[in-house]
């Protein structure tokens, strides 16, 4: 490893980013308008979903109850209806999205104490926002029952009650500010694991098509020296992305940000490495633009969404796919992001995922340096 | 006359109306007036006009960037030119540029053949494309495998054809319909020293039979197969004429050879002296242009002599197209260090 | 490098690529202070050539010594003492003509005063000294070619090695492009470039004929000249299609070539000069005939159907 060859070769790259109009549109502009799409395709699709009522029993109790959906900002009550042929209408013509019906024995059973069913009827042809209705038309309706509850309990002298566990713990949409506290840390995760895939996967290919590559081998620089060369400059700018993308999530998203600073850093420092070497890679791997930035996509894009716990929370998922969970990168960090964000929690409880990406960061430099060849044969 | 040009373009075989559209005079295959292409500021072509005759081999000479290609493009109708004038066959090419590529046969430096397909699949396309009669496809088809000497390897993918042989192939393609011009735009960069030889055979031949050739080369020892040349330079025709007539009287000088020892001091020394145009070193010797090169042999020797550097052989040589075209294109005969 | 040893020396140097042997053989060496062309089309094999002796690709059988490093053993060992220009431009276009050279600079460790002074003296040298600040991509090809020389130069190489760097360089940049190169000489570097332009080869001190990975000979150009068997006659005649059928098969009539203003025709002795013209007279053609020095090209096409034959 020497000094100066390094030097030249990360001056080199810095000059060629500085004066390609693209690499600075993918630099500044991608990381932002992903953070956008994201921040506000994944949380604010899913409020206001369009609700119709049928109350069969229509008592005061029945109406007090329905109340607490036209009061929740994740429903909107498009219509009140009479009768079960126009729910489905409706429904079928797509006027909304689900139905909530109020049995005729309603406030009947409630007086004695009987389980009560209410049915909730929801258009299944978009399963995630079914799911989001469902789980919040059930987080509606507990709230409801924990109030009747607590009410039942007091009416009985018992004054102390506990509220039950269960509603907090549910599903992690349900909390209505949170949800977008969530979203965020994970958003950067995954603008990260794009961004920095793709900014690195053009940089080798780009030699070998232009044929600078042929010259540049015949020089007495290392291998090394080309490789972190190549990625010095794009740590520096991946490192200002994920604080960007972090500034975005604090102040114009308003999450929470509680961790210390240098807990984040340093995470980020060894995620940007791993996909920095795995765009590298690719680089080598695929030697023409084209195919190594598509690699970078599928290899970064698809995990990252769907096997981080981003969209779909892991302990949810079949046992095996879990397992496979575990290669993926973005897993990691977008815990640790999140607990930095949410929890501050302390490094000592989440050393293993930080370990895990030092683990990556290791084993993907030297497969990145390993595979690229000073050779043309 | 759109209306016009669109009827023909539906049958472009139809002589009568073929005939109302010549103009140029007789004889004379590519008449170019004037012709100019500007891309923004830059003049690509800047105001080239020539005439090739019916059976001549016209060659078009110049280093890469000169404004070759342009031409080339514009005289088979695929670029409009910003002004002048050109005709094909005495078509014009900015009026009727779709009946000018039907007249025309076209082989790019690459050979554009499907190296996927086989000979005889590519002969095949290639008459489809230009419309060759179905009763004249078979002859026309035997004779090209003959001339590319593919007989035996019909089937053969035309990517696994040595160069010299697709080279031959896409002539064959381009030639199919009998064009009476074809454009052959550096049509042996790549090939040996054999299968060019031959290549210009056939190209001979052709033009023999009466059909008009115009060869764009950087190669300065190709453009010796040509009847006649231009070479252009930075958009602009620099000269013209037969090979001979390009080195026997179109430089301003004589050229001289001259052996020696230390060719380096030596052209130091020769650069320097008032009488003496340009110098240049070839190998173990220095070629000189000078006024005259009789009058000059004297005072070359007895400024080497001076120096102690030992000469040879110091005699007038005829110079070859290059030193033509340095000559012409160095604007002040200037010094090449 | 050992006193005495060429600064390139090959042996045997073969290599294969899947169906075809693009390397065959090759023995050569080049001396110091030596311009040595390897001269032959595309496809001959000198790219392959080149770049095994830049160290960029692996030899499949032979020995390859450059600067006095086996690159066999030790394909790393000769790089910092030797400058390689690949055909393609292998510059960066996005950078000016100063950061191209000071990239390569730094690669090869030139620093501070040493850098700029070499670096000022061969951009003079190219007659590019106004251009340090354009970008290279916007450089003519002329000018490109020139500043790949120079950035191939800033430290001072012992071998160079420039595959094709003349190609598609109008006639007066590829004039000057080798006036530079001759002034190097004086350093005492060795300095091997390859060509398909078979007329600039007489430019070279020695060149070696390439032809489908073989090499067909090696010497200087008077020489390989001196030594061609027969003559070459060039015949200027009005109409030369006829003329060339008549001599066709005549004795003593090698080749016959149809070029522009006539024929270009090998007989196997001077002598014929004056056969040939009885018989043109006798059959009433008017020509004009004289004997000419064989082209580099006359030596290939001899060469190649000589080992062939």
């Amino acid at each position: 490893m020497n000094f100066d060859r390094f030097l030249a070769m990360a001056i080199k790259e810095i000059i060629q980013i500085k004066r390609d109009a693209r690499s600075i549109a993918i630099v500044i502009a991608m990381p932002v308008i992903m953070m956008l799409a994201f921040g506000y395709g994944v949380s604010f699709d899913t409020k206001h979903i369009p609700l119709y009522l049928l109350d069969q029993e229509k008592s005061q109790q029945s109406q007090d109850f329905l109340k607490h959906f036209q009061a929740s900002e994740y429903f909107n009550v498009v219509k009140t209806v009479d009768s079960y042929r126009e729910v489905v209408e409706a429904i079928d013509r797509g006027d909304c999205q689900m139905a909530v019906v109020v049995p005729f024995d309603f406030s009947l059973k409630l007086a004695a104490g009987q389980p009560v069913g209410i049915q909730a009827i929801v258009n299944g042809t978009d399963s995630n926002s079914a799911n989001l209705g469902m789980s919040y038309g059930e987080a509606v309706v507990s709230s409801y029952a924990q109030g009747l509850q607590v009410a039942w309990l007091q009416r009985r002298g018992q004054i102390r009650v506990a509220p039950p566990l269960s509603l907090d713990a549910r599903t992690w949409y349900n909390e209505n500010l949170e949800s977008m506290a969530t979203i965020v840390p994970g958003v950067v995760a995954m603008v990260m694991a794009v961004v920095g895939t793709f900014l690195t996967s053009l940089t080798i290919a780009r030699e070998w098509e232009r044929g600078t590559m042929e010259q540049l081998v015949s020089t007495p620089v290392t291998r090394m020296e080309i490789m972190l060369g190549k990625l010095a400059p794009y740590l520096v700018i991946g490192l200002f992305d994920t604080c960007l993308c972090a500034a975005l999530g604090v102040w114009w998203f308003g999450v929470p940000f509680r961790s210390q600073l240098w807990i984040f850093l340093l995470s980020t420092v060894l995620f940007i490495l791993v996909v920095l070497s795995m765009g590298y890679f690719l680089s080598v791997v695929g030697k023409n633009q084209m195919a190594a930035s598509q690699l970078a996509l599928v290899a970064t894009f698809l995990p990252a969404f769907l096997l981080s716990g981003f969209i779909y929370p892991i302990d949810q998922m079949p046992a095996a796919v879990q397992v496979v969970t575990h290669l993926v990168p973005a897993r990691y960090f977008m815990f640790i992001l999140r607990n930095v964000f949410l929890k501050g929690t302390p490094l000592s409880l989440m050393w293993q995922d930080v370990a895990g990406l030092a683990l990556f960061a290791v084993v993907l430099t030297i497969l990145a340096t390993r595979a690229f060849k000073k050779r043309i044969d | 006359m759109i209306r016009d040009s669109r009827d023909l373009r539906k049958d472009p075989r139809d002589t009568r109306d073929l005939r109302d559209l010549r103009k140029g005079p007789e004889g004379a295959a590519v008449v170019v007036t004037g012709l100019v292409k500007r891309f923004g500021d830059f003049a690509a072509v800047d105001d080239i006009s020539l005439t090739a005759n019916k059976g001549e081999i016209f060659g078009f000479l110049g280093p890469n960037g000169a404004g070759k290609s342009t031409t080339i493009r514009m005289l088979c109708g695929l670029l409009s030119p910003t002004s002048g004038s050109a005709t094909v066959s005495g078509i014009d090419v900015a009026t009727h540029p779709e009946i000018v590529r039907q007249n025309i046969g076209y082989m790019s430096q690459k050979f554009s053949l499907y190296n996927d397909l086989t000979v005889l699949e590519n002969l095949h396309f290639f008459a489809g494309m230009y419309s060759v009669p179905r009763s004249q496809l078979p002859s026309r088809i035997s004779w090209a495998v003959e001339m590319a000497g593919l007989n035996g390897r019909e089937k053969s993918m035309a990517g696994t054809l040595a160069t010299g042989w697709k080279q031959r192939l896409a002539l064959g393609c381009a030639v199919l319909h009998r064009p009476p011009v074809v454009f052959l735009d550096e049509p042996t960069s790549g090939v040996d020293p054999m299968s060019r030889r031959q290549f210009w055979e056939l190209i001979h031949q052709m033009a023999a039979d009466g059909v008009t050739v115009f060869v764009t080369t950087h190669y300065m020892d190709e453009a010796e197969y040509c009847n006649r040349l231009v070479l252009i330079y930075r958009g602009k025709i620099v000269a013209s004429g037969s090979p001979l007539e390009l080195k026997e009287g179109s430089m301003s000088g004589e050229l001289l050879l001259v052996e020696c020892e230390k060719v380096g001091q030596a052209l130091e020394l020769l650069g320097a002296a008032p009488f003496i145009q340009d110098a240049a070193i070839f190998g173990n010797a220095l070629h000189l242009v000078v006024e005259n090169a009789e009058q000059a042999a004297p005072g070359v020797k007895t400024l080497l002599a001076r120096e102690g550097i030992a000469a040879g052989k110091v005699e007038r040589i005829r110079p070859s197209l290059e030193d033509v075209f340095v000559s012409l294109t160095t604007p002040r005969p200037g010094r090449t260090p | 490098m050992k006193e005495g040893e060429s600064p390139i020396a090959v042996r045997g140097l073969t290599k294969s690529f899947p169906g075809v042997r693009a390397v065959d053989g090759l023995t050569f060496s080049v001396e110091r202070g030596e311009i040595f062309g390897l001269v032959g089309p595309d496809g001959a094999g000198k790219t392959t050539t080149m770049r095994m002796l830049a160290g960029v690709l692996t030899p499949e059988a032979g020995e390859v010594r450059v600067a006095g490093c086996d690159l066999v053993k030790d394909p790393e060992g000769a790089k910092q003492r030797v400058s390689y220009m690949p055909q393609r431009f292998g510059l960066y276009e996005e950078l000016t003509v100063d950061e191209n050279i000071r990239f390569y600079a730094r690669l090869f460790q030139v620093k501070g005063k040493a850098c700029e002074e070499r670096a000022a003296r061969l951009l003079a040298g190219a007659g590019m000294s106004e251009f340090r600040g354009r970008l290279a991509g916007k450089l003519s090809g002329g000018m490109k070619q020139k500043l790949g020389l120079v950035c191939a130069l800033i430290h001072t190489p012992e071998v160079i090695l420039l595959d094709e760097p003349t190609n598609g360089v109008d006639p007066v940049s590829r004039r000057e492009f080798w006036a530079i190169l001759y002034s190097l000489l004086g350093e005492g570097v060795s300095i091997l470039t390859t060509t398909s332009y078979l007329d600039e080869a007489e430019r070279c001190h020695r060149i070696a004929l390439l032809h489908e990975g073989r090499l067909l000979f090696c010497d200087t150009p008077a020489a390989l000249k001196a030594n061609f068997a027969g003559q070459v006659l060039s015949i200027v005649t009005g109409d030369p299609r006829p003329v060339a059928s008549l001599l066709e098969g005549r004795p003593g009539v090698g080749s016959v070539m149809v070029v522009g203003d006539g024929l270009h025709v090998v007989v196997d002795d001077p002598a014929r000069v004056a056969q040939l013209k009885n018989e043109l007279a006798a059959a009433g053609v008017t020509a004009s005939i004289e004997a000419v020095a064989p082209t580099v090209e006359d030596l290939f096409v001899e060469a190649v159907r000589r080992g062939k034959g």
